[in-house]
């Protein structure tokens, strides 16, 4: 049905999407991990209340994450240019994906976190606990169930996101539909590259509950 | 030295527009070895107060001295060691959900930086004081109330406590787990010399197992003492209300201008049966061999503790010649008199 060229070139861009999405994902999670734990920490209701930091994340995080994907895009190219050498191609594009994701994934740390029984927490305490031993040893254990099935929701969006960068010079399988679909009017290719990436976020999606679900022991 | 000496306590919550007195002025001493109750009804502070045996709560003002130490002065580390020193379970037993039961009981050796091998050997043991050998790799959503609980009873002694406070611990539980957790917490402190303050609503709890008991309302201590005298013959109203349960409806009685004037005469004497004296007819003996006519005003049998308590009030008219006598025969037969005087 296709030729091999175009054959190759999905697969190359699946393998790009993967590229993207994972990095950005992970680089997403060493910088929105901290921070999330920070909020939850810093919060009236934390371990320990800081209202001046609380508020300056909880700033941030909300700017940033009400920029529309797009226009964050165009806007941190300068910057983008500065770390990578260029604006366009699929490392490019990891620079804008993990602004754009970390702050989403320290509010969904944060969520993860607060979920945490707040009597197990005063146990810890109560056995002598510093706050960095009830972070590590307490919050993100007992989160850690929730923690995964956030982790999944995020690599599902930055796989969301990967995509509408080919709009604008990314890789992968967007940049694709809209250079073929698009650009071109080849409605089959574009289709092809809609259903492989609806495949790989359902393998995201399943794997992710899967793995949560498994190392639940509530139940 | 006391276990633990409160000095003046007080501790007040700040919300937005109006101060809470949690708690008012507590003074209380807890000697080594023993097993304290401290007993009210929800909002009475009690909660708060045991917080403040290890610092979880400050106390706004006052001190609290844990053998002689005075946490109040210790630094934020310094505190924290001592916290291990005071082990602590909960009504909902507060159990890490993700970890098996050993880690659970690991966790507080693992905080004070023991290798997780030792923490893990020492866990086993605990496992078995608590009669747990065969749950060590389960879940806590694997067992039962009573089984959490006493994970959370080896947890609390791993770190080799010389404190367990125990705030609501057998509230969630059934009366029988109910039993054989107070049982279990009785062999602890008998065996390893745990000094035990349980803070409860239950007047069972106390009953069985504490030696002193103190009785809380609106963040104050109104009464204090052995649990026999003060369960026997509580002082103050709240006391009264707590033990005996609500006596509104006989007080409204004695409230009657016609019975008040009929009380003005004579000696009153409230006289509590306890268990053993319960069998022998002693008014009726008393009157016979006295020769001498009593007014019954009142009595009641009360379930106080999930013990029988009788109470009688009764009056000597002015006739009465062998009052002394009187009282002097009751008690000899184990009955604990009170001569009552304006509060019915």
């Amino acid at each position: 049905m296709f030729s091999s060229e175009v054959i190759q070139m999905l697969i190359t861009g699946v393998g790009e999407t993967l590229y993207m999405t994972l990095v950005s994902t992970l680089l997403g999670y060493i910088i929105g991990l901290p921070l999330g734990v920070l909020l939850a920490v810093s919060d009236r209701e934390g371990i320990r209340p800081n209202g001046i930091l609380y508020k300056a994340l909880d700033f941030i995080s909300n700017i940033i994450r009400s920029i529309p994907f797009l226009i964050l895009l165009i806007l941190v190219i300068p910057f983008t240019r500065m770390l990578v050498g260029k604006s366009y191609g699929s490392t490019a594009t990891i620079v804008p994906l993990v602004i754009a994701a970390a702050p989403f994934i320290a509010r969904m740390v944060e969520a993860s976190i607060n979920e945490v029984d707040k009597g197990v927490i005063e146990a810890a305490k109560s056995m002598g606990a510093s706050n960095w031993i009830i972070i590590t040893k307490v919050l993100l254990v007992e989160a850690r169930t929730s923690l995964i099935s956030g982790a999944t929701i995020a690599t599902g969006t930055i796989l969301g996101y990967s995509a509408m960068a080919g709009s604008v010079g990314g890789g992968g399988l967007g940049a694709i539909a809209i250079r073929y679909g698009y650009n071109r009017y080849e409605t089959d290719i574009m289709l092809v590259t809609v259903i492989l990436l609806i495949v790989l976020v359902q393998v995201f999606q399943t794997v992710g509950m899967k793995t949560s679900t498994r190392l639940d022991r509530r139940k | 030295m006391s276990a633990i000496e409160l000095k003046k306590l007080t501790k007040t919550f700040q919300t937005k527009d109006h101060q809470v007195e949690a708690l008012k002025d507590i003074s209380l001493k807890i000697e080594e070895g023993e097993i304290y109750g401290i007993i009210g009804m929800s909002g009475a502070g009690k909660s708060t107060l045991v917080r403040c045996f290890n610092f979880l709560e400050r106390p706004t003002k006052g001190q609290v001295l844990i053998e002689g130490k005075d946490l109040g002065e210790l630094s934020e580390k310094e505190l924290r060691r001592q916290r291990s020193d005071i082990a602590m379970i909960f009504q909902h037993f507060n159990l890490l959900s993700q970890k098996n039961v050993v880690d659970n009981i690991s966790l507080p050796l693992i905080i004070q930086g023991v290798k997780k091998s030792e923490a893990k050997k020492r866990a086993k043991e605990l496992l078995k004081i608590v009669e747990l050998e065969d749950k060590e790799k389960a879940y806590p959503a694997q067992l039962s109330g009573g089984q959490k609980q006493r994970v959370a009873i080896a947890r609390a002694l791993a770190s080799d406590p010389k404190i367990l406070l125990c705030d609501e611990a057998t509230s969630a539980l059934d009366p029988r787990t109910t039993k054989s957790i107070l049982e279990l917490l009785k062999e602890i402190n008998k065996n390893l010399n745990i000094t035990i303050v349980m803070i409860t609503h239950q007047m069972e709890v106390v009953r069985e197992i504490c030696q002193k008991v103190a009785i809380m309302e609106e963040g104050i201590v109104v009464e204090e003492g052995g649990v026999e005298e003060i369960f026997d013959t509580p002082k103050t109203k709240a006391a009264k209300r707590l033990i005996l349960g609500d006596k509104s409806k006989d007080d409204d009685i004695l409230q009657d201008s016609k019975v008040k004037e009929l009380l003005k005469s004579g000696k009153k004497i409230r006289i509590v049966f306890t268990e053993n004296s319960a069998f022998e007819p002693v008014v009726s003996n008393m009157i016979l061999k006295f020769n001498t006519p009593i007014n019954i005003l009142g009595a009641d049998t009360k379930n106080v503790g999930g013990i029988a308590k009788g109470e009688m009030l009764i009056q000597l008219t002015d006739e009465t010649k062998n009052e002394e006598d009187i009282i002097t025969y009751l008690k000899e037969r184990g009955l604990k008199v009170e001569e009552v005087e304006e509060d019915v």
